[in-house]
Formats: structure tokens, C-alpha cells, sequence
């Protein structure tokens, strides 16, 4: 897929919670959003950071072509990433995008899906899933906080298929981690993952045991985000590859993982 | 438009940018961002003569204004690049050279031996500066005896342009340049990236998995223009500058110091079109300042 950069403008940041933002973003000279499929990514660049010199990484969490915008959930882990969360209604983004492998199609209409996102993991699964929906599929939504406080876009993604919810402390849904959801005791074909490592590590443990299709996405710490640089690299089955670019979704299959 | 023809030792260039080895995979990465036959010229990911894995990850950590990467030299080897990417590139209209490097002399005699055989490759830029592998690369590099042996080998077998990347890691770049002029280096090109080392604090354990990595980036700039000057004052062949080009400024800086033409290298990470702005901006910099050669600029610091 042809590769862009582009500046964005701000139309929106929704703060949610203390520690996330919800960036909704529109090409600054009213370009026509390129094509981007889920699962992809950007690079944002940051501005005004001083301890901050590469670009950030950012999951596609949504995008409305009709309404030419597009959605970055962003988490502050550093202060890249809180640069980006103080954006303002107005300020321009510099993006390079769409980037990285998608999400592989299920066998058919009638597989029976599960997302599962843990945290900010939920990003790509928002717009995987109303894609999914759109297509034909159905899919089913799991989903993992800390507590009900930490819950994000809850009420998105019932649009697009039943959701249901773990937290660690029982504020909400089923207590405890995802991977001991009761709804897990149900049949599915097709796993689609994204979350904190150890959650991922779990999902494709069960996944592998009940022999079920599963794909996660994986974050690696990158410089370039276009496959040069070599540094974002995971051990799969074909040697190192760039989660960048051969990634950043994965087959477990293809993983050295020690599940 | 000024005259932006560069000589570097019997290679011509277009103008005196190119990217620099590592971080601009086979340029084909960059082909959505930029038109990649404005470009002086391509310096294709380090090559060895055989396959190699490369260093375990984490491979990178960011520092204030840079990054430490410890890759380790991840290629297909030189038969995979001629075989499946030379015939992929060879028609884009840019200057193509491969960097070179290897464990043993023999290695890089071999794997020099079989690039001179592409015709589309006027020349290879000899890496003795790799801090990230455990033997050849920067060994080679920071001595003058293991410096003029590798090249001399090279020497003997390959008869195109031959520019030797030399490390920073040394007490004195200039012995090493010398050293490698004598034994008939066409060119030299520097800084390969400083070592360095990121630990987290939290973990109490170092970043990269290998300790410690070559640290690149603005960072690096002023330790790279001091090497550019005074290599510029101890040999006479073409010196290629790099280490922390940002921006077509940073890059006239270099050529004042003495550098005949440049490479931009991490700052493609950030900005994947800033090769090509630096070749318009080193235009409109010659223009401005009614120069009609990139020539009259070389080494043109005044003292």
C-alpha cells in the first residue's frame, strides 16, 4: 500500500481519563484520507519535546472516510506520547501512514470472532471490528482494564457486536484478567489480540491449546516504522523480522514465543 | 540552479548528498516519500558476505536529541542482495553503493569481489566501524596496522571507487585516514556512530540487549564536524561527511568543514523526504549566496 505523509489538524481531543487521549484528526489541507486497513499504524511526529527525537508509533483506532477523520488512541506512557495527548483542538500532526500488515480476513461469514484488547490494546480492535461488521462478519468483543475507571470507548464498540468485559478489581463485567473470562469456555475460530505482552502471551497459550486461529499485534520499539532500520525486530520462525513492516500483526504460528 | 556536481575520487555525483548505510534499507523504503533519482546517491545497507541474524532485540533506545542502535549487521549476505534486490534497483536513476563489511579480511575481499562485478555499483564504502558486532567491523577500525591491512586487501581486488567508513571511536581519526589513504582508499567517510550505552533505571538493567550500541542523531554532530576538519587537514583525498545532518544547514556546515560531499542518516527516520529537501536546500543556500559551485564551498570555512 502507497505510503503518505501528511500534516493533520486537530478537530478534537477528547481526554479520557487522566491518562489517555482520543485524537480525532483531519488532513490539514483537506486531502483525501489515503486507504488504510486495521490493524495498521502511523508515526506521529513530535514537536516541542525536548527529550522526545523519534516519532511515536500510534495504532489506527478509527477511521470515517465519509467524515475524512481519522482517530488515534494514545496512552501517555512517556513524554512523546504526553506531548501528543496535550495536542489542542487546532494543532497540526505530522503523520506518516498507513504502515505495517493488517489483520487477516476470517475463513468465512459465518466464523465465530473474538477481539480481545487489554488497555490501550482496544485501539486497533474498535476499528477491526466496525470493519469486520461492515463486511459481513460478526464479531464478539472481550475486553480487559484495570477497573471500571480505566474503561475506554465501551459504548463504540457495541455497535459492532456484543462486548464483554474483564476488570482486575471486579468494578466491572467479570473479575480478573481476560484469559479468565467465563466467556472464553465458548467456541471460537479466529482470536484477533492486542494488549500487554503477558495478556497476549496467555491468549495465544489458550489459543494454541484449542488449536484456534490467532493473531496479535505487537509493539516493538521503532525508529523508522518503513522496514530500514532494522531495530524493531521480532525472532519468528522466518528469522528477525521487522514488526514494522512484516508485522506489526502477527501469526502466533509464525512466533518463537515460549507460550 | 547551481552547480551541484561532486567528484569523490573518480565517482561522479549529481549533487553531494546521499543517505547513509543502515537507515535507508534499499531505498525502496523511501520510494512512496521522495523521487529517489534526486539524490546523489544511495548507500545500501551494510552487506556481509554471508547471511547474518543480527543482534537480539531490544535493538534501539532513544537518548536526548538521538538513538543508540545495536543491529548488528542484519543482512542476506551479498549473493541474496545480488541476486534479488541488484536487479530490483539497478535502473533507479542514483548513484548505488554497497557498504561493505566483514568479520575477516577474506571476507571483505570476497564480498568486495563479487559487488565489482554489478555494473550499476560504481563504488563500496568499506565499513571498519560497526560498534555492534563482536569481531571485524570496528576492530578493524581502530587500529592503523588492522585499518591498512583490510584495505590493502580490498585494494589489490577491487578496482572502482573505494571510500572507507571510519570510526569515531579512536583517540586520533586522523592516523586512521592516513593510514588508509596510504594504502590507496579513494575516499574516507565519517563518523560510523559513537558508542554508547542507555540503562533504565527502574529495571536497573541496560536497554539494549547487547549493553551497549552506536549512539546517532543531532546528538552527534559537533563530535562528527570536529573529525570532518581535522581529517580534512591531514589527508588529501575526498572526505564524506556524516553524523547528525538534520537539515540542509547542518549539511553546508559539513562541506565548510571539508567535506567534499555528506550523507543524511538518522534524520530519515523522522523525516523520510529530508534527503531531498537537504538537496534543494543546499541549492537555494548556493543561490542565495550567489555560489555557483558546490566546489567553491569545500573546505571553505573561514578562520
Amino acid at each position: 500500500m502507497k505510503k503518505y505523509i501528511l500534516d493533520f489538524r486537530i478537530s478534537e481531543n477528547a481526554k479520557l481519563h487522566d491518562n489517555y487521549a482520543l485524537l480525532k484528526l483531519m488532513p490539514a489541507h483537506e486531502e483525501a484520507l489515503p486507504p488504510m486497513l486495521p490493524g495498521q499504524f502511523v508515526e506521529a511526529r513530535v514537536d516541542r519535546s525536548a527529550t522526545t527525537f523519534l516519532r511515536r508509533p500510534i495504532s489506527i483506532h478509527w477511521v470515517d472516510y465519509d467524515r475524512n477523520e481519522l482517530w488515534l488512541l494514545i496512552r501517555i506512557a512517556g513524554d512523546g506520547t504526553r506531548t501528543l495527548c496535550n495536542l489542542q483542538q487546532g494543532d497540526t500532526l505530522n503523520l506518516v501512514l498507513p504502515l505495517g500488515n493488517s489483520f487477516s480476513l476470517p475463513a468465512s461469514k459465518n466464523s465465530r470472532i473474538l477481539l480481545i484488547g487489554g488497555g490501550v490494546g482496544i485501539a486497533p480492535m474498535l476499528y477491526w471490528g466496525k470493519y469486520l461488521k461492515e463486511n459481513g462478519y460478526n464479531p464478539m468483543f472481550l475486553l480487559g482494564f484495570r477497573s471500571d475507571k480505566d474503561m475506554l470507548q465501551y459504548e463504540l464498540f457495541c455497535q459492532y457486536g456484543e462486548v464483554y468485559v474483564s476488570t482486575e478489581d471486579g468494578s466491572f463485567g467479570e473479575k480478573g484478567f481476560v484469559t479468565q473470562h467465563s466467556l472464553l469456555n465458548g467456541r471460537f475460530d479466529n482470536l484477533y489480540v492486542c494488549g500487554p505482552k503477558p495478556m497476549m502471551v496467555a491468549v495465544a497459550r489458550y489459543a494454541r491449546e484449542h488449536n484456534l486461529f490467532c493473531e496479535v499485534s505487537l509493539e516493538n520499539t521503532m525508529a523508522c516504522g518503513v522496514g530500514a532500520c532494522l531495530c524493531c525486530v521480532e525472532d519468528t520462525t522466518e528469522g528477525h523480522v521487522c514488526v514494522c513492516k512484516e508485522g506489526p500483526i502477527f501469526n502466533i504460528e509464525k512466533l518463537k514465543w515460549q507460550i | 540552479m547551481a552547480d551541484l556536481n561532486v567528484n569523490i575520487g573518480g565517482l561522479k555525483l549529481k549533487n553531494p548528498v546521499m543517505t547513509a548505510s543502515g537507515t535507508f534499507g534499499y531505498g525502496e523504503e523511501f520510494a512512496d516519500f521522495i523521487d529517489l533519482s534526486r539524490l546523489g546517491g544511495i548507500i545500501v545497507k551494510g552487506t556481509t558476505l554471508h547471511h547474518r541474524e543480527g543482534n537480539p532485540y531490544p535493538r534501539m533506545a532513544e537518548t536526548p536529541s538521538g538513538m543508540l542502535n545495536a543491529v548488528g549487521l542484519q543482512n542476506k549476505g551479498v549473493d541474496h542482495f545480488i541476486e534479488h534486490i541488484y536487479p530490483r534497483i539497478k535502473d533507479i536513476d542514483t548513484c548505488f553503493l554497497v557498504n561493505v563489511s566483514g568479520a575477516s579480511v577474506e571476507d571483505y575481499v570476497a564480498t568486495a569481489e563479487k559487488i565489482l562485478a554489478l555494473d550499476r555499483i560504481p563504488g563500496i564504502e568499506l565499513n571498519i566501524s560497526c560498534p555492534n558486532v563482536k569481531e571485524g567491523g570496528m576492530a578493524f577500525g581502530t587500529s592503523c596496522k588492522s585499518a591498512a591491512e583490510v584495505v590493502r586487501a580490498v585494494r589489490k581486488v577491487y578496482s572502482k571507487t573505494l571510500i572507507v567508513k571510519l570510526s569515531p571511536n579512536v583517540t586520533d581519526i586522523t592516523e586512521i585516514a592516513r593510514a588508509v589513504e596510504a594504502e590507496g582508499a579513494d575516499a574516507v567517510s565519517l563518523i560510523n556512530t559513537l558508542l554508547g550505552m542507555a540503562i533504565d533505571a527502574n529495571r536497573r538493567r541496560p536497554i539494549l540487549s547487547t549493553i551497549t550500541g552506536g549512539l546517532s542523531g543531532a546528538c552527534v554532530k559537533p563530535v562528527a564536524l570536529r573529525m570532518v576538519w581535522q581529517t580534512f587537514h591531514a589527508v588529501k583525498i575526498p572526505i564524506v561527511g556524516l553524523g547528525g545532518i538534520m537539515n540542509a544547514t547542518d549539511a553546508i556546515e559539513f562541506i565548510l568543514a571539508g567535506a567534499s560531499a555528506i550523507e543524511v542518516g538518522t534524520a530519515n527516520f523522522i523525516d523520510p523526504q529530508i534527503s531531498e529537501k537537504i538537496v534543494v536546500g543546499i541549492d537555494e543556500y548556493l543561490e542565495k549566496n550567489n555560489i555557483h559551485s558546490i566546489q567553491e564551498l569545500i573546505g571553505g570555512l573561514i578562520i
